[in-house]
C-alpha cells in the first residue's frame, strides 16, 4: 500500500533577529489509512512546526523549508499557495489545543461548519447546514439540530473540540492531524475525545498524526510513535516496540521520568538539565549535554536515525547490544514492563 | 540537583499529628451579576460544606478537574478569601473573619507556589529582589542578600543568578525561584497550586523531588493542588477528591489509588491514560468513560452532584438524597450511597452493582 504522506528530509529553519533558529531537522516519516502516527516530544522540540510546515501553514517570508512532503504523489512544498488551499482543509485537516481560540465568538457554531463546507464545495446554505448538522450527531454532540444553532461559548471545552473534530470531517479529509487535541481538556473529556479520534479514525479510513507531550494519550492512541528532541527525531517505530522496547536514551528518560498513578516511587528520576537553545544547537548529538550514558563520539558525531538489528530506527551511538541490555536489565525492569 | 532519597511517606492520620489548619462545612459563594442593571445576582458555589484537616508536616493533596473548587479550597485554608459559611481554624486560632490587618504577621507561616513560573514572578526585577522582597515586607532578616543567595543553592539554582532576571531562566528554573520565595521566610504551610502543570514531564520530576526533599529539611506542611492524578500520587500522604465544590472522596494516598470508593474516583483513574505495559506486550485498559461534562457551578445538580454523570446513578434516590462522607475503615471516606465493592473493575461492573452488597459492605465497615 503507497503511504498516503510520505515526509522526507524536512527542515524547517526560522531566520530570527538573533540569528537562524534550526527549528526542525532532517524529519522523515510515512503514515498510511489506518494508522495514527504519535509525535512526542516536549516543548519547543519542533512536533508543531513540522505540522505546520506539512499544511503549509508557516510565513514563507521568514522560513526557510527544505525537504519534501509527498500527498498522493505530489510534493505539497513545491504547490503554489492558491494550489495549496485545495489540499488544506478538503485532504488535510487539522485540528488545534485550545477549541475556543479556533471558533468565532460571534457565529454560531453551525454556521462556521457549514462555512467549511462551502470552502470546497458547491452547494446551497441549506445543504451545508444539513451538512454540519449531520456531523455535529457523529462526533457525538447531542441534540445536534438544535446545538447547531449555539455560539462557541454555549458550548464546553469538549463540545468544542468535538466541533473541530466535526468541521475537520466536512470534506472527507484522508489525513488528520491533531495537534495536542487534549491538553486544554480535563481527564475524564480527554478520554471521550481520544476515543472519538478512534472512532473517526476506523470510520472514515484515515490516517491520524497526533501531536502531543503527553507519552501516555500515545499509548493509548498511537500504532506508531516518534520522539523528537530538539528538532530531530530520535526514535521512530511502531507503538508497541517503543513502548515494550525503547531504544533511545531520551526516550528512557522520559518514561523514567513520568510519574505513575499505578505506584508511588520514593524519587522520581528526571532529566537533569534542560533542552538545548535552538539558535546554538550543541555539537553531535543533540541530547547529549544531558544524556547519562554517552562516550567518546557523542559531542562530535552527530548519530544518523538508522535502524538497529531486530528493531527500530534511532538515532544514537550506543551499540545495539548495549541498548537491550539496558532497557533489560534496568530501564524496562524498572518499569514492569519486561521481566 | 540534590534528590535525597525521600524517606517512606509519612502516614499523618498518625495518632498524635497535630492538626495545623482545621475546616469544617466551608462554603464559599460567588455572586454572578446578570443583565445591565446587575440585578437578581445568582450565585457560583465555587466550594460546598468542606471539612478537611491538615496535619502538621504532611502533604496533604486535593485533586479534581478544572472548576471543582480546588484552589478556592486552598485560598480558603489560607485566608486570601473570605469563606461566606464555615470556619477555619490556623493552630487552634480560629482566623474565619480576622481583618487582614489581624492576619498579617500570618502571612510569613503560608506562602503559595503558583502554577505558571511565566506570570507569577515580576519581569523587572532581579532574581535577587523577588526572592528577597519577603524579607523587606516582614522586615526579618538584616543580611537579605546572604540569605537569598543561601536559598538560592539551596533550591538547586547558582547563587551566582542574584543579578539575573526571570527571562533569562527556563520554565523548570523559574519554578525554583518560586520555590524560594516561598520559602524565604521559612513557613509552616506551602499552598502548591499546580506547581508543575506548566512543565515538560523531565522537568516535573525535578520540582517534585525538590519539593520532596526540602518538606523533609525544612518540617514543611503542604497542601498540593493538581489535576493530575500521577502527580498527586507520588507526593501526598491524604488526597481529597473533589467535584463541583464538594469532597467526594478523602483517603490516604495508598488506600485511594489501591480501592477507590467513590465512582467518580474510580472514572477519573481509569481515564488517565497511561502506558500500558504488561508482560504480555502493549495492551489496552478497560476505560470507564463518563458520559456528558462537568456541570455548571452556578446550578449544581440536586442531591449528589455526580449523579447526572454517574454509571451508578439510581433514580429516587442518588438525586434526591445528598449523600454524606461516611467511613470505609483508615482514614477512608467517601460521599456515596453505592461505593465501589472492589477495584479494578470495568464499566459493566460498575453500572450493575447490587444493592445487598453495597449495604452489606457499608455495614462491614462500620
Amino acid at each position: 500500500m503507497t503511504p498516503l504522506l510520505d515526509v522526507r528530509d524536512l527542515s524547517v529553519r526560522f531566520r530570527t533577529r538573533d540569528g537562524v533558529v534550526q527549528a526542525v531537522s532532517d524529519l522523515s516519516f510515512t503514515l498510511r489509512r489506518g494508522e495514527t502516527l504519535g509525535i512526542v516530544g516536549e516543548s519547543g522540540s519542533g512536533k508543531s512546526v513540522s505540522s505546520l510546515a506539512i499544511m503549509g501553514l508557516l510565513n514563507p517570508a521568514l522560513t526557510d523549508i527544505s525537504g519534501e512532503v509527498v500527498f498522493e504523489g505530489t510534493d505539497l512544498l513545491k504547490t503554489k499557495r492558491d494550489q495549496l488551499r485545495h489540499v488544506r482543509g478538503r485532504d488535510i485537516s487539522m485540528i488545534f489545543q485550545d477549541p475556543f481560540a479556533c471558533l468565532h465568538p460571534m457565529y454560531r457554531v453551525g454556521s462556521q461548519i457549514a462555512e467549511a463546507v462551502l470552502a470546497h464545495a458547491k452547494v446551497s446554505k441549506s445543504k451545508a447546514w444539513d451538512r454540519a448538522v449531520e456531523l455535529l450527531g457523529a462526533v457525538g454532540i447531542p441534540n445536534a439540530k438544535v446545538r447547531a444553532r449555539d455560539y462557541p461559548h454555549q458550548f464546553s471545552g469538549g463540545m468544542r473540540q468535538r466541533a473541530m473534530i466535526a468541521m475537520s470531517l466536512v470534506h472527507n479529509p484522508d489525513v488528520l492531524i491533531a495537534d495536542e487535541p487534549t491538553t486544554a481538556l480535563d481527564v475524564t473529556v480527554q478520554a471521550q475525545i481520544l476515543e472519538l479520534i478512534d472512532r473517526v479514525k476506523k470510520e472514515f479510513d484515515i490516517g491520524v498524526i497526533l501531536i502531543t507531550h503527553d507519552l501516555g494519550v500515545v499509548a493509548e492512541t498511537a500504532t506508531h510513535v516518534m520522539v523528537m528532541y530538539a528538532g530531530r527525531a530520535m526514535e521512530y517505530g511502531p507503538a508497541h516496540e517503543i513502548f515494550n522496547a525503547a531504544q533511545h536514551p531520551y526516550t528512557w528518560g522520559l518514561l523514567e521520568s513520568m510519574p505513575t498513578v499505578d505506584k508511588r516511587l520514593d524519587v522520581l528520576v528526571p532529566i537533569e538539565g534542560s533542552p538545548p537553545s535552538l539558535l546554538h544547537p550543541p555539537p553531535g548529538c543533540p541530547f547529549h549535554p544531558r544524556c547519562t550514558y554517552r562516550f567518546a563520539p557523542c559531542d562530535i558525531e552527530r548519530p544518523p536515525l538508522v535502524p538497529i538489528p531486530g528493531g527500530h530506527p534511532d538515532a544514537c551511538h550506543l551499540p545495539a547490544e548495549r541498548k537491550r541490555e539496558v532497557w533489560e536489565k534496568r530501564v524496562g525492569a524498572e518499569l514492569g514492563v519486561v521481566g | 540537583m540534590t534528590a535525597s532519597p525521600a524517606a517512606t511517606p509519612s502516614v499523618a492520620a498518625r495518632p498524635g499529628a497535630s492538626p495545623l489548619i482545621e475546616v469544617e462545612n466551608l462554603t464559599k459563594l460567588f455572586p454572578v451579576k446578570q443583565g445591565v442593571f446587575a440585578r437578581g445576582t445568582q450565585n457560583v458555589h465555587a466550594v460546598q460544606d468542606v471539612s478537611l484537616t491538615v496535619y502538621r508536616g504532611e502533604t496533604l493533596g486535593i485533586v479534581g478537574e478544572s472548576g471543582c473548587g480546588k484552589s478556592t479550597t486552598a485560598r480558603l485554608m489560607v485566608r486570601l478569601l473570605e469563606p461566606t459559611g464555615g470556619n477555619v481554624r490556623f493552630e487552634g486560632e480560629d482566623i474565619t473573619h480576622w481583618s487582614h490587618r489581624q492576619l498579617r504577621p500570618l502571612r510569613r507561616e503560608m506562602q503559595i507556589i503558583f502554577q505558571d513560573p511565566y506570570s507569577s514572578l515580576n519581569p523587572r526585577k532581579t532574581v535577587g529582589q523577588i526572592i528577597g522582597e519577603p524579607f523587606a515586607i516582614h522586615h526579618t532578616e538584616r543580611d537579605v542578600k546572604n540569605r537569598v543567595r543561601d536559598l538560592l543553592s539551596r533550591v538547586g539554582l547558582s547563587p551566582e543568578h542574584y543579578n539575573r532576571y526571570p527571562h533569562e531562566f527556563s520554565g523548570g528554573q523559574r519554578q525554583r525561584i518560586g520555590v524560594a520565595r516561598a520559602l524565604a521566610l521559612q513557613p509552616k504551610l506551602i499552598v502548591c497550586d499546580e506547581p508543575v502543570s506548566a512543565l515538560d514531564v523531565s522537568v516535573q520530576a525535578q520540582i517534585l523531588n525538590l519539593l520532596k526533599s526540602l518538606q523533609d529539611e525544612f518540617d514543611l506542611t503542604y497542601v498540593f493542588i493538581s489535576h493530575d492524578l500521577s502527580v498527586i500520587r507520588q507526593i501526598s500522604d491524604r488526597i481529597a477528591v473533589m467535584y463541583v465544590g464538594r469532597v467526594v472522596e478523602l483517603a490516604d494516598s495508598e488506600l485511594l489509588y489501591e480501592h477507590p470508593r467513590h465512582p467518580y474516583t474510580a472514572a477519573l483513574l481509569s481515564a488517565v491514560p497511561k502506558p500500558q505495559t504488561d508482560g504480555s506486550g502493549f495492551s489496552r485498559r478497560q476505560r470507564i468513560v463518563l458520559t456528558g461534562d462537568v456541570p455548571s457551578p452556578v446550578s449544581p445538580p440536586a442531591a449528589c452532584v455526580f449523579h447526572p454523570r454517574c454509571p451508578r446513578f439510581r433514580p429516587g434516590h442518588c438525586d434526591v438524597e445528598t449523600p454524606l462522607l461516611r467511613p470505609f475503615g483508615a482514614g477512608h471516606e467517601a460521599a456515596c450511597h453505592y461505593p465501589v465493592e472492589r477495584w479494578p473493575m470495568t464499566e459493566e461492573e460498575l453500572r450493575g452493582p447490587s444493592r445487598a452488597d453495597s449495604q452489606a459492605e457499608a455495614a462491614g465497615a462500620n
